[in-house]
């Protein structure tokens, strides 16, 4: 049961002289610290952190945690994000000795049962993706873009050719543009259309021999499969260009059609999503990409490579260097081995089928209040507008998302993608029972139908309502003082 | 099915009010010549208990610091995690939520993440800390291209070549487009030539980047290299270790205007090489150029302190290809560790961990002298880390120490070039790590090892 008192930090709740840790003696000879450390290097006393008991830090945290909607307590169909249900074997599994306490430097003999299990996902992922050639060092899907346009790029410089432009929708992630950007390229937008889907002639206009990549996530963020994919991805390839596919989505086309086999030249996976990674607040994730064959010579290293002798690391012969140190988030790729062996080939197409059955049931419970964007049915998430509901009721996509949180349920994606007004983004994913998604369908339901200034306030039973979002970006306060 | 719940008669009912046959219905939208013809090729499923026995074969295969004892260094340490630390970081409302976006249903990371920042300002004498970046390596190329905003200028950044040299290729990786503006400060007995640095640094300069300790362990004179920056209105960037502030100065006392850390000393497993922590801190002046989540303290219509996303605007979602970053999802997780780790180490906790680190290794500096008459590559203080010289050969000792059970490295052969140190030095030389966790028996078993 939460405790409505615990909201104090850490600092506030501070006792001199408390103590948590406490350290054993030092077993070598001592030696005044003077001759060890010069007086120039060293501070007059410690960093001011709290002192604590270790029961407070405990109870602190415990109680902290009670504050959070989580896909362990509630529904969180959170769009683009794929919320599905965490796994507590991979908990268990990824503290083992041998996976948890291994150091990136120990000696390869010592490795050799993970460096197969990192083998055996490079060749797993490039067999989802179509792309045979993997790298598992990118940390985040937003990595794994930057990774495979700084492989672009490398690429095109071989072929002498000076590509500069990256083409997206205008219904990508806010990642793929900010990517293209750290990555040094121009970044050129397609207008938006009217139906949600690439549109075709708009991109015809933009292809020249200035574009290196277009990138796409398909299915894309309306939750809609680019019907026009293949000619797409011919119409890019006619152009000299690559095609980069954003892996958000990966959870609807496990198994049933892949990047490779689509016109996808490079991809990334976000190992958080679509393999369960967990989330953990906000990260981290693991954000490896697939490639082309002949692409894989740029990739990043080290992968890991097998011989006679048996698992090693090798760096590609055109690699475009490292984008982080060590070897990649390897705890979370391990999770998402875990997942795979779990579920097979059978498994996952199973998670594909039933994320899709899921979210075309959810949109068609709420079609009569919150009318699907495309009209069409969905893929594995879908988005709808509450423009109707806003101009009849004055209640906000915004509004209905607060007023969710008080039925016990985390909001949909809000406010994106940005070209549909009002958008609503659910992605129920597989693991939800029908009588989840229609107990979500009715509280949506009885919100509509509620006093607008009820809902306008919400929510009304959680311990803040309504951060004052203005004030803390006016004049941020971005740390504790005393005050 | 592992992890689904409709039923044959769930799916029947729930097709029909979709209005669909059946499922293949569904998956008309793909066209019929994308589909995949075959099954994945994948291993077949295992359940839990059919793979929790390969995996534990497997994991046995491996042989990590619980097993063999750890002198392991180059930015992953085998330091003590206190249980408190895994006990939080296993609460399913912490791991099996995501980015906070709604605030009101998000406290709980929200308030975690604010401690964060406020400890780790504490930490670094520094105003405002991000919630996370994805590594110390990564953090360095995110603070650089956040000086190239904040000073706007086109110039140069001048990196130390004691900075670890992962941290230098991703740098490079990041930067790669903008052509190599990388000028590699060389070290002079083991630490940043600072003559050179003067030499260098001009009115274009963005950035003089140092670390302290340095890769090969040694302590830089970090104010010395701030003043070089300040002298051209260049900003001074310091890579620090963590838990070194439990005893040396802390980087915004040292003039330091930005200042980036890998953080898994403080309470993260090394499991290979990641997650681990990206830490990046800064003067107040440089909040909007900062990449990354920030979270900032607000009230709420009521009137109540409560925590939020702040200032969005610098971010990807919102600001698109004109971000600070594009980073979105980070470290969360192990963020909350570090909060944990700081919290119940406190200002005395953090003292005697780094004292212990310091005297330690100390000692194990003098016993290799001593016993196996391994010379320090350089003569200057140094905190928990330190380069050894090996006449007999790396490779040698490195066997003899593992056939003791002992790790020790890695090498500096496995990197490329360092600039300033002797091509003789860097085939030859090995890096030591001595953490609290180590004992003097095991120290003197080590020095044992290697002797010749």
């Amino acid at each position: 049961m939460r405790n409505r008192a615990a909201t104090r930090l850490l600092s506030e709740l501070s006792v001199p002289g408390r103590r948590a840790a406490v350290m054993p003696p030092c077993d070598v000879p001592p030696r005044p610290l003077d001759e060890l450390l010069p007086a120039a290097h060293r501070a007059a006393q410690p960093p001011a952190l709290p002192e604590l008991s270790e029961a407070d830090v405990v109870r602190h945290f415990v109680n902290l945690s009670t504050l959070n909607m989580s896909v362990d307590t509630h529904f969180y169909p959170l769009g683009s994000c794929t919320m599905k249900y965490n796994p507590k074997r991979h908990e268990r599994w990824a503290r083992l000795p041998g996976l948890v306490d291994v150091h990136p430097y120990q000696c390869g003999d010592d490795v050799q049962g993970l460096w197969q299990i990192l083998f055996e996902l490079q060749q797993m992922l490039g067999e989802i993706a179509g792309l045979p050639a993997v790298s598992l060092q990118p940390a985040a899907g937003a990595q794994g873009e930057l990774t495979a346009l700084l492989v672009a790029a490398a690429y095109f410089r071989d072929l002498g050719q000076q590509r500069t432009r990256v083409v997206f929708p205008a219904s990508a992630h806010g990642t793929n543009p900010a990517s293209a950007a750290l990555a040094g390229f121009e970044t050129v937008q397609l207008p938006n259309s009217s139906n949600g889907l690439v549109d075709v002639s708009a991109l015809r206009q933009v292809l020249d021999d200035r574009v290196a990549v277009f990138m796409i996530t398909n299915p894309n963020t309306l939750g809609l499969f680019e019907p026009q994919i293949a000619e797409i991805s011919r119409m890019v390839h006619a152009a000299g260009g690559l095609v980069y596919i954003d892996g958000a989505n990966m959870n609807a086309i496990l198994g049933i059609t892949r990047p490779g086999d689509f016109g996808g030249d490079m991809m990334h996976f976000n190992v958080h999503k679509t393999f369960t990674g967990p989330h953990g607040a906000g990260g981290p994730g693991a954000g490896p990409i697939a490639v082309r064959a002949d692409l894989g010579d740029y990739l990043p290293g080290p992968i890991v490579a097998r011989d006679a002798e048996g698992y090693r690391l090798a760096t590609p012969s055109k690699s475009i260097g490292r984008v982080r140190a060590h070897f990649g988030n390897v705890g979370i790729l391990l999770r998402g081995y875990f997942y795979l062996r779990t579920l097979g080939a059978a498994g996952l197409r199973a998670v594909s089928e039933q994320a899709i059955l899921n979210a075309n049931y959810l949109q068609a419970l709420l079609s009569d209040v919150l009318p699907s964007a495309s009209g069409e049915r969905c893929m594995h998430e879908f988005v709808a507008t509450a423009q109707r509901l806003q101009r009849e009721r004055g209640i906000s996509a915004m509004d209905l998302a607060k007023r969710l949180l008080d039925y016990g349920f985390h909001a949909p994606t809000v406010y994106f993608p940005l070209v549909v007004p009002e958008a609503v983004m659910v992605e129920p994913t597989e693991t939800e029972s029908r009588a989840t998604l229609e107990a979500f369908a009715e509280a949506v339901h009885r919100i509509v139908d509620e006093p607008v200034e009820l809902v306008k306030e919400a929510p009304h039973t959680l311990p803040v309502s309504r951060p004052n979002e203005v004030q803390a970006a006016r004049q941020p306060v971005c740390r504790w003082t005393q005050s | 099915m592992t992890y689904l719940f409709n039923t044959p008669d769930d799916e029947r009912a729930m097709l029909a009010r979709i209005g669909a046959t059946s499922i293949e219905d569904l998956l008309a939208p793909i066209p019929a010549d994308l589909r995949l013809d075959r099954p994945l090729r994948l291993p077949p499923p295992l359940t839990e208990l059919e793979l929790e026995a390969e995996l534990r074969q497997l994991a046995s295969r491996n042989a990590g610091v619980s097993r063999r004892t750890c002198f392991l260094g180059g930015g992953a340490y085998d330091h003590f995690i206190p249980s408190v630390v895994d006990e939080i970081a296993a609460r399913g409302e912490f791991y099996t939520a995501y980015t906070p976006y709604q605030a009101e249903a998000s406290q709980g990371s929200l308030q975690a993440f604010f401690e964060y920042q406020s400890l780790i300002c504490e930490l670094t004498g520094l105003d405002v800390a991000n919630a996370s970046l994805y590594d110390g390596a990564s953090a360095v190329a995110e603070a650089v291209l956040m000086a190239e905003r904040a000073t706007e200028r086109a110039g140069r950044v001048i990196v130390s070549a004691g900075v670890h040299p992962e941290a230098v290729q991703t740098l490079k990786t990041y930067l790669a487009r903008w052509g190599a503006r990388v000028v590699t400060a060389p070290l002079r007995d083991g630490i940043t030539d600072l003559d050179f640095v003067r030499g260098q640094v001009d009115a274009q300069t963005l950035a003089v980047v140092v670390q302290q300790p340095n890769f090969l362990g040694c302590l830089e004179d970090v104010s010395a290299c701030s003043g070089l920056a300040h002298s051209q209105g260049a900003l001074s960037i310091a890579v620090f270790d963590p838990l070194s502030l439990g005893l040396l100065k802390r980087p915004g006392d040292c003039g330091v205007d930005i200042a980036v850390a890998e953080g898994q000393s403080l309470g993260i497993p090394l499991q290979y090489g990641g997650p681990y922590l990206g830490v990046l801190a800064c003067r107040m002046e440089f909040v909007r150029k900062m990449p990354g989540r920030l979270i900032g303290q607000t009230v709420d219509r009521r009137g109540q302190r409560c925590f939020v996303l702040n200032l969005q605007t610098r971010e990807q979602h919102i600001r698109r290809e004109k971000a600070t970053s594009n980073i979105c999802t980070n470290q969360g997780l192990l963020a909350l560790r570090a909060t944990a780790y700081l919290a119940l180490m406190g200002p005395h906790g953090l003292r005697e961990v780094a004292e212990l680190c310091c005297r330690k290794a100390h000692y194990a500096a003098e016993q290799l002298a001593a016993v196996a008459g391994l010379e320090r590559l350089a003569r200057q203080p140094f905190f928990k880390e330190f380069a050894v010289r090996c006449p007999q050969g790396v490779e040698r000792a490195l066997v003899a120490a593992r056939r003791a059970g002992l790790d020790v490295g890695p090498q500096l052969a496995r990197f490329p070039r360092l600039t300033g140190i002797p091509a003789a030095d860097q085939e030859q030389g090995l890096l030591v790590a001595v953490t609290e966790c180590r004992s003097k028996a095991e120290i003197d078993r080590l020095a044992e090892a290697l002797r010749p």
